[in-house]
């Protein structure tokens, strides 16, 4: 059982990985669209940031250096990242239970580094401070976790509002967590198991010799299953969200030549739209439709 | 009647999904006496014969009804086709990226829900909500562009791809205002504005179908003539001397536009609306150039003087035709910077989103609320703010200001010349659309001006009455400075259908007229206390 629960762990981060690494090559080689920037744009210069402005205020916009502002980034991203800022201020019903649910996830990730650095660790003296610090992470994480995959799952279950945009998979992300959690938790509690160090250093070097309580490694199991399931669902919107602010929302970078070069290059496909007043052959490439005047020719649009 | 269904949308019944009711809308700004406004246009039955009328009882497209299933089907293949094209770099590199991000990323929280003025104004009617119709292409996406099987279907939900499904949605595309304040409100960075966008884009850009006023009479007829308002370069340059008369009678300065002048500093443009709308607004920039002594032209070249460029909206093809004409026209004239009327959509068209189609056309575009502010502050106009001591608000035009981050220079300006100026609540990135986005403000077919104005722009519609609270009385003339044409567009149909003027002396303008108000050397009374 404890070599299931094992090859499962290590399975699921596995994948975990391969599927984010999927996802980041998927978007980042998508082409680089146009402007679409939406204000305010964190790496403003602060005085402009405090309202939203962009460098268009500024009536020789072109002649300057474009700003950077990483502190601003920081202010924004950090406590997006840690706190749910972006719920806190438009859906506070919701951040009451998300926050839990992914701070608690957060404790999780750091119990699992710490004792991983615990256990290579461990003959050192701070190798001791380090599991204690992870069990105390691994137990709110897991409490946290759990209340706030249980407050989410019920939430989708009896919002009205959710009705239309809730399936099974849903509740199957929310409620798997919480349920692994759980687990966890009650099987660590009921059957007693081994330390937190002791398992770490079983798990690193496959002693399979540990014992673990069904229920704890039930939980572990179902854990790494969603785990690796992560990366396949909109759950890996931790991977979107860096394009969604780096690449559209806060990229402002007016055209340059390393710009241009990739347009020159996206110019040259050759569209299929049909529309008449488009006549897209797959011949035509974009850089044609966008010089021909469609209504030059007899074919109009309906 | 809100409790309507995703799966809703496939229903082969053709009454309406919703018919927003009057007692469920947004009670009345309490200015207005709170309750409800007047009683919905119903559609024609010549309209409901022969159109698709099926989502919620106005028609912004007058969508033929097909013949037989066989029409259906072949309609319902050219979607599809055009839903696949969509995910394709081939045919939607410009915005392959973010349109992906947001159907894969959004976890449907309904987060943007709130900030949505469509959604609050219509009683939170479930079919306006911005993930609504998003719900309905991500279905699509994952069953039919990446062939998802059974676990996709639970993942994602399942839809029936059918013909009134289809037709439902070409008009839902129109039920929103373009102004991405859903998408500012979401943490993940999902974008529900683009996603109407994008479907727009299948139905012009594959289907041929859009809506009337903003291609057929918009992007075609600009390319054909010059100009979406039908002037053609001799049209326009006579209406500019007719402006040119009445404004140096008016302001008692000899006005002068110049035209075609090889190596000036700016080429204007200006939506040609205003010219034929609002001649005092292409007259008062006029009048402010000369007075400050720039160097500028308009260009008489095809479209060379119209900014405006619908395809913005709709059709990636139409937007980068009328974007490569304008910088054209201005290249062509050897001018050195592009600067920008009092029009949001054309700002934000040519100076963002059109930035990287450019190549080696690329050339400075500019605000005009940057040069005004620049020319303001300046000293050189002599100006006195007490001629402009009336309560003054501003409105934000979203492409402007959230979507350009131009936000403070028309502030600066305001804070100098209107001594009762006062915001909005909310303003600047955060404001609310007049309702009019996305070309809502020159659609009338049908009943949707009825739609717009008791929808679309009833948020706006509170934001002006409660921006004058202490001063509604009709005896105090009041002005909203709203530098955009189709936002006047939009104010000038709201505030007549609202009798804003009647009721209020609610009066709406552009920023240039301020100023021109303020000039020492102009006549006193530039700005017209009476409604046009």
């Amino acid at each position: 059982m404890t070599a299931l629960v094992f090859l499962l762990m290590y399975a699921g981060m596995l994948v975990f990985l391969i599927g984010c690494i999927r996802r980041v090559l998927q978007y980042s080689r998508t082409p680089l669209h146009l402007r679409w920037e939406l204000y305010p744009v964190a790496h403003e210069e602060p005085e402009r940031l405090r309202h939203g402005g962009s460098y268009f205020e500024e009536s020789e916009w072109w002649k300057k250096d474009q700003h950077s502002n990483l502190s601003g980034e920081l202010s924004f991203m950090i406590p997006e990242m840690l706190f749910l800022r972006g719920l806190w201020e438009f859906n506070r019903k919701l951040w009451y239970r998300s926050f839990p649910f992914h701070f608690g996830l957060y404790l999780l990730i750091g119990a699992a580094i710490l004792s991983g650095l615990g256990a290579i660790l461990g003959g050192f003296a701070f190798g001791a401070a380090l599991f204690a610090i992870a069990r105390l992470f691994a137990w709110s994480g897991l409490a946290l976790t759990t209340v706030g995959g249980a407050a989410l799952f019920w939430r989708r279950l009896t919002d009205p509002e959710l009705r239309n945009y809730t399936g099974l998979g849903d509740l199957l992300n929310v409620g798997a967590f919480a349920l692994a959690c759980a687990l966890v938790i009650f099987g660590k509690l009921a059957f007693g198991m081994v330390s937190m160090g002791t398992f770490a250093r079983a798990l690193l070097t496959f002693d399979t010799s540990v014992k673990l309580p069904v229920m704890v490694a039930a939980g572990l199991m179902l854990g790494s299953a969603i785990v690796g399931y992560i990366p396949y669902t909109h759950m890996a919107h931790f991977v979107a969200k860096y394009f969604t602010y780096h690449a559209v929302r806060w990229d402002d970078t007016p055209n340059n030549a390393k710009i241009a070069a990739k347009v020159a290059e996206y110019l040259t496909y050759r569209p299929t739209w049909l529309a008449p007043h488009i006549g897209g052959d797959g011949v035509k490439t974009w850089a044609d439709v966008a010089t021909t005047n469609p209504t030059a020719t007899p074919e109009v649009h309906k | 009647m809100k409790d309507v269904d995703i799966r809703d949308i496939s229903r082969r019944n053709p009454e309406p999904l919703v018919l927003p009711q009057l007692n469920e809308l947004k009670p009345l700004p309490a200015q207005l006496g709170g309750g409800e406004g007047p009683a919905f246009t119903p559609l024609s039955a010549q309209t409901i014969e022969k159109c698709e009328c099926g989502l919620d009882g106005t028609c912004a497209l007058n969508l033929p009804k097909p013949k037989s299933r066989e029409e259906e089907e072949v309609l319902v293949n050219k979607f599809l086709a055009g839903v696949e094209k969509l995910f394709t770099k081939e045919n939607n590199w410009t915005f392959l990226q973010p349109l992906l991000l947001t159907m894969e990323s959004c976890t449907r929280c309904q987060t943007c829900s709130d900030s949505c003025h469509i959604y609050e104004a219509s009683g939170r009617n479930e079919m306006y909500r911005p993930t609504f119709r998003t719900e309905i292409l991500r279905r699509i996406y994952f069953k039919h562009v990446k062939q998802g099987g059974m676990l996709s279907r639970f993942q994602h939900g399942d839809i029936e791809l059918n013909w009134p499904m289809v037709a439902r949605l070409a008009e839902l595309a129109y039920r929103c205002n373009l102004c991405r304040r859903c998408a500012q409100t979401c943490p993940i960075g999902a974008d529900n504005a683009l996603v109407a966008h994008e479907l727009r884009k299948i139905f012009s850009m594959e289907m041929g179908i859009a809506a009337k006023e903003i291609h057929e009479n918009g992007s075609m007829k600009q390319l054909k003539t010059g100009s979406s308002t039908g002037m053609n370069p001799a049209a326009v340059k006579d209406n500019i001397e007719f402006i040119d008369e009445e404004m140096s009678e008016k302001t008692g300065i000899e006005t002068h536009t110049p035209w075609d002048v090889e190596g000036a500093e700016y080429l204007v443009l200006h939506n040609a609306g205003e010219i034929l709308a609002w001649p005092e607004n292409p007259g008062a920039f006029a009048t402010i150039l000369n007075a400050a002594g720039v160097s500028w032209t308009m260009s008489s070249e095809l479209v060379g003087y119209d900014s405006i460029n619908y395809g913005l909206w709709y059709d990636d093809a139409q937007f980068a035709r009328v974007a490569l004409k304008h910088v054209g026209a201005a290249k062509n004239l050897k001018v050195k910077k592009i600067l920008l009327g009092e029009c949001g959509h054309a700002h934000k068209a040519l100076s963002v989103i059109a930035d990287r189609l450019m190549g080696e056309l690329n050339m400075p575009r500019v605000s005009s609320m940057s040069v005004l502010r620049d020319i303001v502050m300046s000293g050189k106009l002599d100006l006195d703010p007490s001629r402009n001591n009336f309560p003054v608000t501003l409105h934000d035009p979203c492409n402007m200001v959230r979507l350009m981050g131009v936000v403070e220079p028309q502030r600066e300006i305001l804070r100098l010349i209107a001594p009762q100026f006062r915001e909005m609540e909310p303003h600047g990135v955060n404001n609310y659309c007049c309702g009019g986005g996305s070309g809502f403000a020159i659609m009338s077919p049908n009943n949707f001006s009825d739609w717009r104005f008791q929808i679309s722009g009833r948020k706006k519609l509170e934001q002006v009455l409660t921006a004058f609270g202490d001063c509604l009385d009709p005896a105090i003339p009041k002005y909203v400075c709203a530098p955009c044409s189709n936002c006047k567009g939009q104010m000038r149909d709201l505030f007549a259908y609202w009798n804003l003027w009647d009721k209020h002396q609610i009066l709406y303008g552009g920023l240039v007229e301020l100023i021109v108000n303020a000039m020492t050397n102009v006549k006193p009374g530039f700005v017209e206390w009476a409604w046009h």
